[in-house]
Formats: C-alpha cells, structure tokens, sequence
C-alpha cells in the first residue's frame, strides 16, 4: 500500500482517536460478545445482577490485555422478562451485529427460544443459569448447576444428620417435577424413603392443609423445592406453626432469590441447602471477587448464584478463545472440549466435553443469621443427569433437550 | 382425634382468609355495584403500610389494625373523589378504570418498594396441641374474621349510619329527598371498603412473601367468594366462603394442592351455573 496523505491522516485521526478513548467502544477489530438478559420486567432480580457480571468480566479481560490482542465489546439487548423479544434479538445479534459469541438467557423457555436461531447461524452460545438439565446441543454450553449436582450432595449429607424419612414440597412445573424425582432417586440409594411428595401451583400462598398433612405424616425431614415469592409463604408459615424447631427441612431452591434475606433469623436459620455458591466461601478466587464487584457496583447486595454463575461462563469462554488461539467457533469449541478450566469464586470449574455442561464444585450451606455459611464443600462433581441422556462425543448432531428419566 | 382438631383449625383457618380478602370487595361490589378490579393491590397496600410501619418501630399491633386500614381507606378516598365518582352506574367503565389503576399500583409499588420479595415475622409463637404444631397466629386470623363479620352486621344492620347506607344503595333519589347526600354515602362506604381491604393485607402480611405483584394471588379468590355469595354482603360472603373454605382444604388434605384449587374452581362455576344470582340471590333472601 502506497503511503499517501490521505491514508496518514486517517491513521493519525484513529490513533488519537485511541489516545482519547482507551477503552474503544466501537471499532472493526473489536470481538463482539452479544449478552442476552432480561434486566427489566419480571425477572429482573435475576437478570440485572448478570447483566453486571457481564460487563465486570468484559472490563477484567480487557484491563488484562483483551483476547487475542483484542478488545472485547460488549452489545446487550434487555429482553424485558418477554419471550417473544428473545427470538427478535437473537436474529439481530446475529444477522446485523454478527457477534462471535453470546451469552444470556434466563428461563428455560428463553434458552430454548434462541437455541435454534444460534444454532442455525454458527454462533456460539453460552447458557450460564442454574436449570432442570438434559440440553445435548454441540453448539451450547451450560455453565449453570443441575438437580442432580445438588440432589447428589444434599439427599444423602442431610439424611445422615436428620433421618431416613423424607417428606417432599415441589413447585408444579417442570424443574420442581424432575428435582422431586431426583430426591427420590437418591433417597433410595441411600437407603431412606421418600414418604410423600407434594407439588404447589406457583401461586398457591397457603400451606396451612399442608403442614397439618406434614404433621400427620411425621418424617424426618422436609425437602422443599419451591419456587417463587408465593412460596415463600410456606417458610413463614412453616415457622409460625412452629414446626421449624419440630422437623428440620432443606431446600434446593431458596437462596437463590436471596430468600435467606428476606425470611427472619427465627424462620431461616438451620435451613440446609446446596449450591455452587455463597458469599461466604472462604476463598482467595471469591475474596477476590467479592472485593472487585464492590469496588465496580458500590455493593454486592444483589449478588447470586446466577450472575456468579454468568462471570464464570464469561471467563471459561475467555479460557476457550485463549486456548484456541482463535475466535472460530470451531476451534473455540474444540479448545473447551479438550479441557479449559477457570479458578472461579465457587472452586475450580471446567467444562464436560460429552455433555457442555459445567463440573464444578458445590458447597454444603446452612443459612445463619441470615447468612449462607458454608459447612462442607465437595469439588469436581460431574453433570450426572445430563451426561445419563447426551454424548455428544459419540453423537456430534444431536440437538435437542431430553427429558431425563430416572 | 388430635389430627381431627388440627384439620378443623385449618378449615376454619381457610375460610377465614377467604372472609377476610373478600369483605372489602363485597362491601364495595354488594352496595355499589362496583367492581374493583384494583382489590388485590389494595390489600398489598395494606400489607406493605402494616410492615413498613413495624419495620419503622410501630407496635406490630398497631401495624396491621389501624395503620394498614387507615392507609388504605385514606387512598381510597383519593380513589373514590378522582376516579369512581365520575363513573356510578356505568359497570364496564369502573372494571377498565379499577383495572387501569391497579397496573399503576403495582407499577408504582414496584418503584418504591423495588421489585423483591419482603415480610415481617408473626407476632404470635405456634403452640403444641396434643402430638400436633399449631399456628397461633391462625387462630388470630380466624378471630378477625369473626370480628369483621361480626362487626359488618352491627353495623348495617342495627346503627343509623348502616340503614342510611342501605337506603342510599336501595334508592338514591328517595335518600337524597331526606336530607342526605348519596354522594357522601357512596364515599364513606368506598372507604370503609377500602379499609376492611387494607385490614386484611395488614393481617395478612406475616403469614405471606409481600411483592407488588402479590395482589395477583387473592384477587381471584376474592372475587369467586363475592360473586358466588350475592347481594347480601356478609351473609353472603360468609356463606361462600365456608364452601369454598371447606371444599379446597378437604380436597388438599385428601389429595394435593394443585386438585384443592381446581376442586375450588369447578364448585364455583357449577354453583354459579345453578345460581346465577349467588347463594344469597336463592337463600337468605334479603339478610344484610
């Protein structure tokens, strides 16, 4: 290329225009991370808080130099807790923002509403919420927990400390279903019986025919895994009969709606849970963590499972396209399967190759003063439900989400 | 014989809540003919008074029985002076304005209180009843509602106050040609609509998770228990109630959850088929 003056002046427009404005904002040569959430409406509990660790983990990379002497830009699309927006914006992010990757999605049906538009145009897909399991997709990976990883860990540490008897409370939908069968499986494996499971339309607010029933049935420790502010209800009403200093209960779903802070001490403390991740964890990775969110957001009162669980699939992506040495998702897909891990604030995670899901450590918690203090922690547990129905080693095209019949 | 008592206590425990959420909407719709569609988030209103008063210092008492009530009624006066008025009589325009409102409730809820989920504990601890828990608080539940039945029938049966309510209800020009003014009545009676309203979202709020989408989960009830009861506003909404009551918490004892509301729902339709008018449009004819 001949040096002229037109060619020096653009080169000396862009290079200031560099100087001005470190971190470029808009630029050809930027990777494009396309980040899909709902941060208003409904959800937004949940999406606003990964919207955050979206953009904390962008920073972290490209404070640290970018990927592949890049930078990382980030193009989000707030999907406002509507289903139908998620197909709308998927197409836009790939058809005319033609990022290289995305990550988002919260619901189950929003995951499985973009799956197909990602799929189709060879974008690469990120899914980073805890979920009921069972996506065999070669094109998607799961970065979130699975019934079975808590299942797994909580049946059988909480049957050793309470007894043998459970007594089952599920929401009536599809994650509550395939988590009460989960419980069952492991109750039985490990030697103890579930005596009765009861699932709850999310609007019911009233468990007071349930704790009678409860009462009559006399086990030995109760499982709850319901959803939503209605259910709530149950833990408040659970604690005024009283019961809570009666039979003890553990739960796989509270928590993560920051429910432990919403319940009082009296009707919170001494529920045991399982999960990825606490604050409390009493790690450099998640000290570290903790002290940088504050630093960016001002506080991490918001913070969750899910927005740590979307840092992480953030970095293990980083981890992939370091790996690949590469943006192609190809390449970049090969580079996780052959094993990239990330030392995360739950614990070391990596990536499943016959399934895309996550190992990753889960922690035994018991809520405190309002706090989730972490009694035991168990590293590398495997997506055993997911990897019971997918191989995507053996089966490469498989596409779709199974049902997993225990 | 012990589980007997407990199953009983939570019966009447059920039907107590339905009394409690409806009396308000039934005061409401029974002598005005409105229908307010914004209930459920009138009864948030309550609850969000009655737990940010406590959470301010007020007596947990003094939170739910005269905070929450009085918040509430003094918001639907606001209600009944700027929107209501202009609307008596025309039934499908208060359903729109009522359910107008309660989006902006809720919208405006959500951005005071934040879209999470908040409570306050129960002020009163549960109790063992032979090899049985009982919730104390329950049985302070089902207490108020006595009290609010009670307390409606005195009222509009055996006070001047009641008897001029009815009469302007019965016959607006006749009330006006005595001296009094409906426009007043039709007031007053919207908000002590609204404070039963607010009474019952402040009883209510330790037992639930309050969100500002929580109106959601009573509305429906409320309004099935108003509807099924007919014109007559307590005798009515005491007798659906104890139906109603009965039936979900039978059919979820004997079953589960999920088939105690259905069960709740297909009574209400086949009653509703069977007597159009409500339970009190057949018996009990002209009972207040």
């Amino acid at each position: 290329m001949k040096l002229n003056r037109r060619t020096l002046l653009k080169g000396a427009a862009a290079s200031a225009a560099s100087i001005a404005m470190p971190q470029v904002v808009m630029g050809a040569d930027n990777i494009k991370v396309g980040s899909i959430i709902d941060t208003s409406g409904i959800f937004d509990l949940y999406g606003k808080p990964m919207d955050k660790a979206v953009t904390l983990a962008i920073e972290e990379i490209n404070e640290s130099g970018g990927l592949l002497g890049r930078q990382l830009e980030k193009i989000d699309y707030d999907t406002q807790s509507d289903m139908a927006l998620y197909t709308q914006y998927a197409k836009k992010l790939t058809r005319s923002d033609k990022v290289d990757v995305v990550h988002g999605g919260i619901l189950s049906a929003s995951r499985e509403a973009i799956r197909p538009t990602l799929r189709k145009s060879k974008t690469l897909y990120f899914y980073n919420v805890q979920y009921e399991g069972g996506v065999c997709d070669r094109n998607i990976f799961c970065t979130g927990i699975t019934p079975a990883q808590q299942a797994e860990v909580l049946v059988p540490e909480t049957m050793e400390r309470w007894g043998k008897k459970i007594y089952t409370l599920a929401a009536d939908y599809n994650y509550g279903h395939i988590t009460a069968k989960w419980i069952q499986h492991y109750a039985k494996e490990n030697g103890g019986e579930v005596v009765q499971t009861d699932f709850f339309p999310l609007d019911v607010a009233d468990f007071g025919a349930t704790i009678a029933k409860i009462q009559d049935a006399a086990p030995d420790m109760i499982m709850s895994a319901l959803v939503g502010g209605a259910h709530l209800s149950f833990y408040r009403q659970w604690a005024a009969a009283g019961m809570n200093k009666k039979i003890p209960m553990a739960s796989t779903t509270m928590g993560v709606g920051n429910e432990h802070v919403v319940l009082t001490r009296e009707e919170g403390d001494g529920i045991m849970m399982v999960y990825s991740y606490s604050k409390e964890l009493d790690t450099p990775e998640n000290k570290a963590f903790l002290s940088k969110w504050d630093a960016r957001f001002g506080n991490s009162d918001d913070l969750h499972e899910l927005a740590v669980a979307t840092y992480q699939g953030m970095h293990l992506w980083a981890e992939g396209v370091r790996k690949a040495d590469s943006i192609d998702r190809e390449k970049v897909i090969e580079a996780l399967e052959s094993g990239v891990s990330f030392d995360a604030p739950t614990g070391k995670i990596s990536l499943d190759a016959k399934t895309h899901h996550a190992v990753t450590s889960v922690h035994l918690i018991e809520v405190g003063d309002q706090k989730m203090n972490v009694v035991k922690s168990f590293g590398e547990r495997q997506p055993v439900d997911t990897q019971g129905v997918c191989d995507l080693e053996a089966n490469p095209d498989d596409n779709q989400q199974y049902e997993i019949s225990i | 014989m012990d589980y007997a008592a407990v199953v009983g206590v939570e019966i009447f425990y059920a039907v107590a809540v339905l009394v409690l959420i409806s009396a308000g909407l039934a005061v409401i719709f029974g002598m005005m003919r409105v229908i307010n569609l914004a209930h459920g988030e009138f009864l948030t209103l309550g609850g969000y008074a009655a737990i940010v008063s406590h959470q301010a210092g007020v007596n947990i008492y003094l939170a739910m029985l005269v905070v929450a009530p009085l918040v509430v009624a003094v918001f639907g006066v606001l209600v009944e002076r700027l929107i209501i008025r202009w609307l008596y009589g025309r039934l499908i325009n208060t359903m729109l304005a009522t359910w107008g409102l309660s989006l902006a409730m809720m919208g405006a809820m959500t951005m005071i209180f934040g879209n999470t989920t908040t409570g306050i504990a129960t002020p009163i601890a549960g109790f063992t009843f032979g090899r049985y828990q009982l919730s104390g608080y329950n049985l302070f539940v089902i207490l108020m509602a006595i009290v609010v039945a009670v307390g409606l029938y005195l009222a509009l049966k055996t006070t001047r106050a009641g008897l001029i309510a009815r009469g302007a209800m019965q016959n607006a020009e006749m009330t006006s040609a005595f001296g009094y003014s409906p426009s007043r009545v039709y007031l007053i009676t919207f908000a002590a609509g609204s404070a039963l309203a607010g009474l019952a979202g402040g009883v209510m709020a330790p037992l639930v998770g309050l969100n500002p989408a929580s109106g959601a989960n009573y509305i429906a009830k409320a309004f099935i228990t108003v509807i099924a009861g007919g014109a007559s506003v307590v005798s009515g909404a005491l007798a659906s109630a104890g139906l109603f009551g009965v039936i979900s918490q039978t059919f979820t004892l004997l079953t589960t959850p999920a088939v105690g509301e259905i069960a709740l729902l297909v009574v209400a339709i086949i009653l509703l088929r069977l007597l159009p008018t409500g339970i009190t449009g057949r018996f009990f004819k002209g009972r207040v």
